[in-house]
């Protein structure tokens, strides 16, 4: 039977949100304080869930401890106390939350090939979260 | 469509292991958890349910029978237990989160008269859960 496994993971990092496409004023306006030259930070927390049959044998979609040693090499290590804007993925591409799913997504989905990769979902701040599942309808 | 999501929490002991695997593979798949004595969890359950809200009572389901009915198939039957060694299902089956969420999802629905069943979210700690939607 098809079920679907999630795990949690937290990281904190710094960012700026800046647009070499904007003018200083549109970036100011579009950004707010997040426009800060100097960066500001977070503790992130994300959420990466794995989807597909649970194999009899050991009662799992997939082993979270393969999915740690994955995730935490891959995604936690990279990212953890560093700064997002001196990543190589975010060299043209704003680090927002939505574009910081996305990359997660295409490394996990790429490099991870236990179970099937279903959504990312980041929780920047307690108030704010986001979620990609690439083409798929993430499921409520 | 309306969901309504009611939450419980429970705390049972478990550990994984396979007979078909040998002493040394049961180490290594499962790592800590094949410990032979057990070990336990605070496990937090979310059983959300879906319909049309009924006009005359403007609810979705009976909250009073879905607690009820959680009460006596997952938390009379699972709280304060050895799962591998008190519940039916996991003597034969490997009690993992997934698993769980399976059981408690063919427990439940076997028994709600009127909610029709969207989703069973078991979380083994606030860092893994498993959701189960009734997929083959």
């Amino acid at each position: 039977m098809k079920a679907y496994l999630t795990r949690r993971y937290r990281f904190s990092s710094s960012h700026r949100l800046h647009s070499e496409a904007m003018t200083a004023g549109e970036n100011r306006t579009t950004y707010g304080k997040c426009n800060n030259q100097h960066g500001h930070g977070h503790n992130y927390f994300l959420e990466v869930t794995m989807s597909g049959k649970v194999d009899p044998a050991t009662g799992m979609v997939c082993n979270p401890a393969d999915l740690d040693g994955f995730v935490n090499r891959e995604i936690v290590e990279r990212y953890d106390l560093n700064n997002l804007n001196a990543a190589e993925e975010f060299q043209n591409t704003v680090p927002t939350t939505e574009n910081l799913c996305i990359a997660i997504f295409d490394a996990v989905r790429g490099g991870f090939d236990k179970a099937h990769l279903e959504r990312v979902r980041i929780e920047e701040t307690l108030m704010n979260s986001f979620e990609y599942a690439g083409d798929a309808a993430p499921r409520c | 469509m309306v969901y309504l999501t009611r939450r419980a929490e429970f705390s049972a002991s478990h550990l994984y292991h396979n007979p078909a695997f040998s002493a040394e593979e049961n180490r290594r798949v499962f790592g800590k958890c094949n410990n032979p004595n057990g070990h336990g969890h605070n496990y937090t359950l979310e059983v959300t349910v879906k319909g049309e809200v009924d006009p005359r009572s403007g609810f979705v389901v009976d909250l009073k029978q879905l607690k009820e009915v959680m009460q006596r198939e997952v938390l009379d039957a699972m709280d304060h237990r050895f799962l591998n060694k008190e519940v039916p299902e996991f003597m034969t089956m490997i009690p993992t989160t997934e698993n769980l969420s399976i059981v408690i999802w063919q427990r439940l629905a076997a028994k709600l008269n009127h909610a029709r069943l969207h989703r069973v979210r078991v979380y083994e700690t606030p860092d893994l859960f498993a959701d189960f939607y009734g997929e083959a």
